[in-house]
């Protein structure tokens, strides 16, 4: 068994802490009597994974096996999720292509050929054919690929959508045509954090603006306490709502959700997923040899050694049936491989942001992303409450580079040229700005025809931190270029150091600091 | 009296043109400009009255012609040595405080019958610049019979002077002419009702500029090109929906105009662009943000410039200068003078609050380099005050 979760309470013996900061890392000291909250260790991962996921096909919840909706002559859809999971992206096979070469074998043994594969990119940028090869593999790739039978979700292709109806709160549930007109939708996840499928997976994968509007909002976010706990998600019960519309009125699923274990970063930054004092000389050397050349070389080039990352993450459950049935189990799969038992908050959280988040991957973190990985994903990250208190003052390390791609995030860009200049506040954002940019007809050709997040998509990400922002008494980044910084209304600070002495201005002297030591990914269960 | 005065002096000139390159406003320091003991400018004829300048702004030509960078287009229609200083607000002899309109038209030059411009009240494009009993120049402060703004004492013509209403201060004043640049160039940019304006450049004209445009023409939407965020506030606060540094305009428009980039231009765009830059750069952006059949108005001072005008061709788009002022026709209909709608631009818009230094002629070379670097500085405005130099020698 692994090793769960650890709280460390820093004493003077304790060696300095890892804070990831974007394309690079740093050893800090942290105050005496300080908290680290490390994540659990990897769990098992499953000894034969293509058994397991033939096992969750024939033996589903809930659902007759799989071999029972296969006929000859069906139309046979399988949606999965996109390039924004895993992260780092995982090493091939990609869960995704063992489950879709699965139950190819099983359509193409029933005789189904009328089959598709869609990308559930929802707003997100299109996968490119490399992104999309990498996800299925070379061989579903040439199989279908070339024939225009697997591709990316458009959720703004005037007849590429299908109305399904409303839910009993008026909420507008809208999808994908194709698989709204299948004989069998089929749909194929990885579950990387708590928020992740259920009937998330096709009622926002496969969805558009009119439907996301419904839950991708300030009221939700600002109501989801947190969005990673189902019970206390605003975000997840609209899903939820839509997800049994859908079951209701909506093709058959057949959900399939695999979970990864925490086995997050290979060779040779895998001290990354260490515990510092059981550091050996070689991870020791790794470490002073990974930061010597990253602070030797350009930021683009460090990009693209980080983006080149594939994670060994490793298949650690699987399964498959109908759509609650089987998110009951992932989600406990999920906790047992991320939860870590937290007593208490902490006046004072800091985080070292890692270069990554699920909108940048083989791209740029620009400041909303920064925002959105420390104040919407990991703030999140807890269930009970927050791992800072009210009024508390999150710390967030990293170099926040006004920078923006050009190709994957130009709405963004003038989100933060035009929006957050005038407010930073996402209610007002939300009234004033979101319908705008959410029918602007460049950011939907880009969105179709390019590789650009939707429009409306930089508002989701400063709503993603709402609840955070209206929690926290302040909000300060280390290291963060400090215009980039300010114009989110955050202070910048050069060092660790000052911005504790900046967070006592909000919390008082002596503040409890706990620090978040993620990644691998952890949520912190607080009583 | 004392002066500023600029003298014709090659060597100067080139001199001012490096420092002016190495440090803003450096021109000032080893140019042409000099501090000067000189005799007070005699009365033309008896139309013409003593004015002492209170104060006097420094504009963005006269830094020009500072820094030695001015086109030679203008060397005919000036005569050496001359005071600079056509943002003025003076005494007359008798008291009253004065607004100097600065053009030196027919009526100042005593040629009659005027010129068709001058006769048309448009004293802006008057065609005599160089002629009549007075020496050439085409405004007070380019010309060596009547002295300028920068001096403790000067001559103008009645038609020059407006009486400033008691009730105006003379911060207020002395952005009167400025301010009537501004009037002049939004109505000449013909901005159609519920239009989409785009401003090029947040110094004293083109936050002028979106005062006026919001006070006497319909737009649509405003946006404003500042370099800095003192700059964005201001034209915020005079008018603009949108303010944003100056590499954000082009997507701020595209946003407004919800039309598409194609390559470096945008395949739509704003309505009318107004720039108030003047360079190369500024008119390129101009031309690749205004839509096909629209209007690019020249309100800074140009100069020599090298640009690829195939969008300007290709899209078939006006592009005219606003220079000066003389007389407006409103939307509505009304004629007034350019510098009626100034005086009720200065005191609606609080542009006396865009003054933001005052210096003695003494510290000509500080108040330059402040001028030259007013964004920079958190300024907009600077001005000399001459009174206060005349309090001094008292």
């Amino acid at each position: 068994m692994s090793r769960p979760g650890y709280v460390l309470e820093v004493d003077r013996s304790t060696p300095p802490v890892l804070f990831h900061h974007g394309e690079g890392f740093s050893l800090e000291r942290l105050p005496v009597g300080s908290r680290v909250v490390y994540p659990p260790e990897p769990v098992k991962a499953l000894p034969d994974p293509d058994a397991a996921i033939r096992r969750a096909l024939l033996e589903p919840l809930g659902m007759d096996p799989l071999p029972a909706y296969l006929r000859p002559g069906m139309r046979l859809t399988i949606a999965f999720d996109d390039i924004s999971l895993p992260l780092p992206p995982m090493k091939s096979p990609d869960n995704r292509q063992r489950v879709i070469e699965a139950v190819l074998d099983l359509a193409a043994a029933a005789g189904v050929d009328d089959v598709e594969l869609i990308a559930a990119t929802a707003l997100h940028r299109r996968m490119t054919d490399a992104e999309l090869k990498h996800a299925v593999g070379q061989r579903v790739f040439d199989a279908f690929a070339p024939h225009g039978l697997l591709y990316n979700h458009d959720a703004e292709d005037p007849d590429g959508m299908a109305l399904i109806g409303h839910t009993e709160e008026g909420e507008r549930v809208e999808i994908n045509r194709r698989a709204a007109t299948s004989d069998l939708l089929v749909y194929v996840n990885i579950n990387l954090v708590a928020m992740d499928g259920g009937h998330k997976s096709v009622a926002t994968g496969l969805a558009g603006y009119p439907s996301l509007k419904h839950h991708h909002n300030v009221r939700t976010m600002q109501h989801s306490r947190s969005f990673m706990d189902q019970h206390k998600s605003a975000l997840h019960s609209s899903n939820w709502r839509m997800g049994r519309l859908l079951a209701r009125e909506g093709p058959p699923i057949f959900q399939i959700e695999t979970t990864l274990n925490n086995d997050t970063f290979p060779k040779p930054f895998d001290f990354l997923q260490r515990r510092e004092w059981e550091w050996s000389a070689r991870d020791r050397a790794a470490y002073l040899a990974a930061a010597a050349g990253l602070e030797r070389i350009p930021r683009k080039a460090a990009r693209q050694i980080f983006q080149r990352i594939l994670s060994p993450h490793a298949m650690a459950s699987v399964q498959a049936g109908e759509v609650e049935a089987v998110h009951a189990v992932t989600t406990e799969n999920v906790y047992r491989s991320q939860l870590v038992p937290v007593e208490g908050q902490t006046d004072v959280l800091t985080m070292g942001l890692p270069y990554i988040c699920p909108y940048n991957v083989n791209s740029i973190m620009n400041p909303i992303l920064v925002m959105c990985l420390g104040l919407g994903y990991f703030f999140n990250l807890y269930r009970g409450k927050p791992l800072v208190r009210r009024g508390g003052v999150v710390i967030l390390h990293h170099p926040t580079p006004w920078e923006f791609h050009p190709v994957h995030h130009p709405s963004y860009l003038d989100f933060f040229e035009q929006v957050l200049t005038e407010t930073t506040d996402p209610t007002e954002i939300e009234a004033k700005f979101e319908e705008s940019f959410a029918t602007d007809p460049w950011y939907i050709h880009l969105y179709r025809k390019s590789y650009a997040y939707h429009g409306v998509h930089p508002f989701y990400m400063w709503y993603w931190g709402a609840h955070a922002l209206d929690h926290l008494g302040g909000v300060i980044v280390v290291g963060g270029d400090p215009k980039a910084v300010r114009r989110m209304g955050f202070k910048p600070a050069s060092t660790l150091r000052d911005a504790l002495e900046m967070a006592e201005d909000v919390v008082g002297r002596d503040p409890s600091i706990t620090h978040m030591h993620a990644p691998p990914l952890l949520m912190a269960d607080v009583t | 009296m004392k002066a500023l005065r600029f003298s014709r002096s090659l060597p100067r000139f080139a001199a001012a043109r490096v420092a002016g390159a190495v440090q803003p406003g450096g021109g000032a320091r080893v140019g042409p400009l000099a501090l000067v003991e000189a005799a007070e400018p005699v009365e033309p004829g008896p139309a013409w009255q003593r004015v002492r300048p209170i104060l006097a702004g420094i504009c963005g030509s006269d830094l020009a012609t500072v820094a030695g960078k001015s086109s030679r287009y203008f060397e005919p229609i000036v005569s050496f040595p001359f005071v600079p200083g056509h943002e003025i607000v003076g005494t007359t002899e008798d008291g009253a405080r004065v607004v100097v309109e600065p053009v030196l038209g027919c009526a100042a030059r005593d040629i009659t019958p005027p010129c068709p411009a001058c006769a048309g009240g448009s004293t802006g494009r008057c065609e005599h610049l160089a002629v009549g009993h007075l020496k050439p120049g085409l405004q007070t402060g380019y010309c060596a019979d009547t002295g300028g703004g920068w001096s403790t004492a000067m001559v103008a013509h009645a038609s020059q002077l407006h009486a400033v209403p008691e009730a105006l201060s003379d911060e207020a004043a002395v952005m009167v002419e400025p301010a009537a640049c501004a009037v002049h160039a939004a109505l000449r940019a013909r901005v159609p009702g519920g239009g989409l304006v785009a401003v090029l450049g947040a110094g004293t004209l083109g936050l002028c500029t979106v005062a006026a445009l919001r006070r006497f023409t319909l737009p649509g939407t405003v946006i404003a090109g500042a370099k800095h965020v003192d700059q964005q506030r201001a034209a915020r606060r005079l008018g603009a929906d949108v303010a944003v540094e100056p590499g954000e305009v082009r997507r701020a428009v595209r946003r407004a105009a919800r039309c598409l980039t194609v390559g470096e231009r945008l395949s739509g765009g704003a309505d009318v662009v107004l720039d108030c830059v003047g360079n190369a750069a500024s008119i390129h952006e101009a031309l690749a943000i205004t839509k096909p059949g629209g209007r690019v108005v020249l309100v800074g001072m140009p100069g020599p410039e090298r640009l690829d005008l195939a969008p300007l061709w290709q899209r078939e788009i006006d592009l005219v200068g606003a220079y000066a002022y003389g007389t407006e026709e409103l939307p509505d209909g009304r004629r007034l003078r350019t510098f009626d709608l100034a005086f009720e631009l200065a005191a609606a818009a609080d542009l006396g609050g865009l003054v933001s230094a005052r210096y003695p002629l003494e510290r000509y070379r500080e108040a330059i380099e402040h001028a030259a670097a007013a964004g920079s500085r958190g300024a907009v405005k600077i001005v000399f005050e001459p009174s206060a130099q005349k309090e001094k020698r008292r």
